[in-house]
């Protein structure tokens, strides 16, 4: 196990170094001159002269990518050109509010998809099954974005319960800041929570075919006992691993969500730090999202390797 | 006495149109997805009003005979403008799924191909690729090359190219294995003529069962960056845009915000459907009852 975690570690390793340098190509390499397209046409000579030194482009690239990387890992993201605060401080105040709401919407739709999931399995061709399957069938189809705006419109506009969105903050409570969070979580685990339950219930399914269940049947164990403690148990790898690749849309559905609901988070971040052609606030929240999945990724493929003594043996190729 | 009679009881293969139309899943997915891109094709020719006319003498109109689907806050026909965004869609789809199997499928023959470096570089690419969600790609591309609908198409297409390679990559390594690529090989035959000619057909329903499912989901991508500002950009319609449009107006004309998000959900659906369904058609291991019972004969 100790083994497989050194190798996964290094790939791991590998892949954000990797990362960093694709983002630094595009966002720094590719457009010429990066302060040109931050200020535009119209940009004063003198300004565009201090944005360049701010940003260090006198310098030669791979010096550039080296000093970003280091000041990265040490926590200094830079100074944001439209805010004139550093980085790191606009991401710790956004993040309180992207935190809470991706917990929160992987709490709802795993608390749905997997008794659902179960459910189906176990009654299989039956109408629950066919319920179920029927109802995350269009929770794939339906836009979760598409999906916020109809939850406004019946729980804001038509039945008055909630606000329209924005956010009251933390400073007022925690439950009233929760209660904000509520509608735009739900928007987001819909989609993944339908995934998660057709990917619970074919993983139950398949377990529930092995020979090891036939014989805890024969040994005259319950139907719940079998179930629960034997196929759930044994199915949930699965599951894990969808969760795991699930969080990347997570994160990029906040991005549609917290606009969706004028929340202050990292998403709504990105979206005015484009608006406002503000490059480094772009590239540090890309680097720091790309660097979460990827992260995210690791811990669940060691959970896998974990519940799956298999795996650890087996090379990286999947 | 029976054994002739269990001869002729072997049943040939149910031929695929017959199996199709008693799926009802392929049906209503088919129909669906039918329906969408005839709208699509016909949005270009015709639409029951121009798009960019702005009547502000005919705002916020409701369903009536002159204009079936209403009309929005700038006077234009509703349904002109779901039409046009059907189309709008549908080139996205066609475009960022052609760009995955395009490039993809190629590679991935390649790496199946090429065990090895190529191999390993392939699959370690798409590993990275992967991490980026293709909205955090289109952000970023967005944020220099500016929004619009080729750079959210090429944002979208990117992301699709790794799906495309894996997937190629890994149907194609069993066909590799093969006893007839193998005598092919050993004849001599050049390796691009054995991707094409003996490779290629044997995994191509895997591709085409996994392009419905990224077209859907190039949708889903369009619809949420075009929601955003960053895709198709005004006076051009799309399902996202109009979403956008929509929500300021939800308190007094909320048919504006559920007409183009049911288009959305109401096509990625059929897509999926049909998706589904083509799996369940063209997967031999799915494929029910005629190989068992010729087993027990």
């Amino acid at each position: 196990m100790l083994g497989y975690a050194v190798r996964r570690l290094a790939a791991l390793a590998a892949t954000l170094a990797v990362a960093a340098l694709v983002i630094f190509l595009v966002m720094e390499i590719l457009p010429g001159d990066p302060a040109e397209v931050m200020l535009g046409l119209n940009a004063q000579p003198d300004t565009l002269a201090a944005l360049r030194a701010q940003m260090g482009l006198d310098r030669p690239a791979p010096e550039r990518f080296l000093t970003w990387v280091a000041a990265f890992l040490s926590g200094d993201l830079g100074i944001s050109y439209t805010y004139d605060v550093p980085v790191s401080d606009l991401i710790a105040e956004r993040m309180v509010v992207t935190l809470p709401l991706a917990l929160m919407a992987i709490l709802i739709s795993t608390a749905i998809a997997l008794p659902c999931g179960v459910l189906a399995a176990r009654y299989r061709g039956r109408f629950a099954d066919s319920f179920i399957m029927g109802v995350a069938q269009l929770g794939v189809a339906v836009p979760n974005f598409w999906f916020a705006i109809l939850l406004i419109l019946l729980f804001a506009v038509t039945l008055g319960w909630t606000g329209a969105g924005g956010f009251p903050g933390f400073e007022d409570g925690i439950l009233p800041a929760l209660g904000a969070l509520l509608l735009p979580s739900i928007a987001l685990a819909l989609p993944q929570a339908a995934i998660l339950a057709r990917v619970t219930r074919s993983a139950v399914v398949e377990v529930l075919g092995e020979d090891y269940i036939r014989t805890a049947r024969a040994k005259g164990l319950s139907g719940g006992a079998v179930l629960w403690r034997h196929a759930v148990r044994n199915a949930l790898a699965a599951p894990l691993t969808i969760m795991g690749l699930q969080f990347s849309f997570l994160l990029a559905g906040t991005v549609i969500i917290e606009n969706v609901f004028y929340l202050p988070g990292l998403g709504r971040l990105i979206f005015q730090a484009i608006a406002q052609r503000d490059l480094i606030v772009v590239k540090d929240v890309v680097v720091l999202l790309v660097a979460l999945v990827i992260t995210v990724n690791f811990i669940v493929d060691l959970l896998y390797a974990w519940t799956d003594p298999r795996l650890r043996k087996a090379g990286s190729d999947v | 006495m029976s054994e002739p009679q269990l001869l002729t009881a072997v049943p040939t293969r149910t031929p695929f149109r017959r199996r199709a139309i008693r799926h009802p899943g392929f049906v209503l997915g088919g129909a669906i997805s039918l329906l969408v891109l005839l709208t699509a094709i016909l949005s270009l020719f015709w639409t029951p009003y121009p798009v960019t006319e702005l009547n502000i003498a005919a705002k916020l109109r409701p369903f009536s005979t002159t204009y079936l689907l209403g009309t929005d806050h700038f006077g234009r026909d509703i349904l002109s403008m779901l039409m046009v965004g059907a189309g709008n869609s549908v080139l996205v789809g066609i475009v960022a799924v052609g760009l995955g199997v395009g490039v993809g499928a190629p590679l991935g023959l390649l790496a199946a191909m090429r065990p090895g470096l190529i191999s390993e570089a392939v699959m370690r690419a798409s590993d990275l690729a992967f991490a980026f969600p293709a909205l955090l790609t289109a952000v970023m591309i967005t944020a220099i090359y500016g929004p619009g609908t080729v750079n959210s198409i090429i944002a979208i297409g990117i992301f699709n190219v790794p799906v495309f390679a894996r997937l190629t990559r890994g149907v194609s390594l069993s066909i590799w294995q093969m006893e007839y690529v193998s005598a092919a090989r050993a004849t001599g035959v050049p390796p691009l003529q054995i991707a094409l000619r003996h490779m290629l057909p044997n995994i191509a329903s895997p591709l085409i069962v996994q392009a419905t499912i990224q077209f859907a989901l190039a949708i889903l991508a369009e619809a949420g960056l075009s929601y955003l500002g960053l895709g198709t950009q005004p006076p051009q319609p799309s399902w996202g845009k109009m979403l956008h449009e929509a929500q300021t107006m939800l308190y007094f004309a909320p048919m504006l915000a559920i007409l183009p998000g049911a288009s959305i959900a109401v096509t990625v659906l059929g897509l999926n459907l049909l998706g589904d369904g083509l799996r369940d058609l063209l997967d031999p291991k799915l494929r029910g009852g005629s190989k068992r019972r010729l087993s027990s004969t």
